[in-house]
Formats: C-alpha cells, sequence, structure tokens
C-alpha cells in the first residue's frame, strides 16, 4: 500500500470470475506521512482507508469482469463496519464478491480481513460508466498489470 | 400489474423513506416522488433482485436523453411496471 497515492491493492491473489470473486493483499506500510496525524504517537490506518481498500479490490474485480472497458466509481458505501484496528506493518487481505452487475452499476460485498480476523466489511455500490478517456483506461491497464491482474481479464 | 405495484411501491417506499400512501400508479418516480440518481441506484437494485431481472437503465436513460421517448414511459410507476412485467416475462420465455 502507498497510502499518500491511494494505492490500496498490492496484489491481487484469486480473482474467481465464476463465484464472482476476488482476494486481494494489502500490507500496511510501516511508515507514512498519514500516520503523522492519524494519529501521532498512536498510528492507526484511517478508516476511510480501509472502506476505501475495500472499495479498490471491488472495483479491480468489476473492471476484470467487464474486461476493462468501463470504469466503476465509488457511489455508495452502506453498513460499514470497522471491526478491528490496524496498525502500520500489518498485512490485509481484501475480500469482495459481486453481488450484483446491473445496469450502469454493480454492487459488492467487501470485506478486509488479518491474520483470520474480520476487521472491516461494507456493502459498496459503483457508478459503471465508459472510459471518460482513454488515458485513464491505458493507466488503469498498467496499473492492473502491476498489481498482478491475470492478463485474460485485461481485453475481450 | 398490481401485484408488481405493490411490490415496487413497497420498495420505493422503503428504500427512499417515502409514505407508501404517496405513492400511486401515476406517481412520477422522478418528478412526484423526488427520486434522486443515487436512491434510484438503490431502488433498482432491489428490483432487479425482486424479480430476477436487470432493468436496462442505461437505455432507458439514453433514450430518454435523446429524446426518442419520454420519461413517462419509463419512470411513470404504472409504466414502470408494465416494463418490469415484460421483462420478467422475457426471462421466463
Amino acid at each position: 500500500m502507498r497510502l499518500e497515492y491511494f494505492q490500496m491493492v498490492d496484489r491481487i491473489a484469486e480473482l474467481d470470475p465464476v463465484a464472482r470473486t476476488v482476494c486481494a493483499d494489502c500490507q500496511v506500510p510501516e511508515t507514512s506521512p498519514v500516520f503523522e496525524g492519524h494519529f501521532p504517537g498512536h498510528p492507526l490506518l484511517p478508516g476511510v482507508l480501509m472502506i476505501e481498500t475495500m472499495a479498490q479490490a471491488g472495483g479491480w474485480l468489476i473492471l476484470a469482469m467487464l474486461r476493462f472497458q468501463r470504469m466503476p466509481f465509488l457511489a455508495q458505501v452502506k453498513e460499514a463496519k470497522l471491526r478491528a484496528f490496524v496498525v502500520p506493518g500489518q498485512a490485509l487481505q481484501a475480500q469482495c464478491r459481486l453481488l450484483h452487475d446491473g445496469s450502469g452499476y454493480a454492487v459488492v460485498a467487501g470485506g478486509i480481513a488479518s491474520g483470520g480476523r474480520k476487521v472491516a466489511d461494507a456493502e459498496i455500490t459503483y457508478r459503471v460508466v465508459p472510459f471518460p478517456n482513454e488515458a485513464l483506461r491505458a493507466q488503469m491497464l498498467a496499473t492492473a498489470r502491476r498489481v498482478a491482474v491475470p492478463e485474460a481479464f485485461l481485453h475481450d | 400489474m398490481s401485484s408488481t405495484f405493490e411490490t415496487v411501491a413497497g420498495i420505493i417506499s422503503e428504500t427512499c423513506d417515502i409514505p407508501r400512501e404517496k405513492i400511486t400508479p401515476d406517481s412520477h418516480a422522478i418528478n412526484d416522488l423526488g427520486i434522486d440518481s443515487l436512491d434510484f441506484l438503490d431502488v433498482a437494485f432491489a428490483i432487479d433482485k425482486a424479480f430476477g431481472i436487470k432493468m436496462p437503465l442505461e437505455q432507458w436513460t439514453q433514450e430518454v436523453n435523446e429524446g426518442t421517448v419520454s420519461s413517462e414511459q419509463y419512470f411513470v410507476m404504472k409504466d414502470l411496471c408494465a416494463n418490469i412485467d415484460t421483462l420478467v416475462a422475457a426471462k421466463a420465455a
């Protein structure tokens, strides 16, 4: 994770198009400017970034299912539960399941686990729209390769 | 249509916190009931789940925006329910 760049997902560990699930590895860094303010002397991963982590993992799932033809944008977070503190250096696994692929939207059940323990979950809704420009799509494809989205999911 | 209407009205009432008695077959989901686009995503999700369909919202919105159909055709309750019935029938066929 590079928190200050909103790079929450390090690697797609598993992507199952039949079960419509994704599992992503996310390593919380030992140091980050974020921890200087959250909180001084007691660094914790902000809850909003836990939500962002689930949203990004779910976003990779949707992008892969749609073969990068459309872009999901975060629209709604429901029933977000931040169940445990997350500290610098902690290894997280973000797990998401596509609940519904609607017309122009998608809904994902997202969660984060660490050491076999659930630390967060939420239901996340995205607006799914055509890429606003080719530059963004190219950047998303480059990032997808960095986080090891399987090549078969990158195109039709 | 009547049971479809009851189901959809119940979904809208619960999802958008609109008193059930305000929702009639002639209500326009947007103009009369004031459902905004984000709430309509919730409504669409609940309708899709309840009826096992995928409402073609993007196509409907595009047609309305292009002026090829009026918004009433898709977003007045009785017409919305008729469209849902058509989608359910097409799925069963």
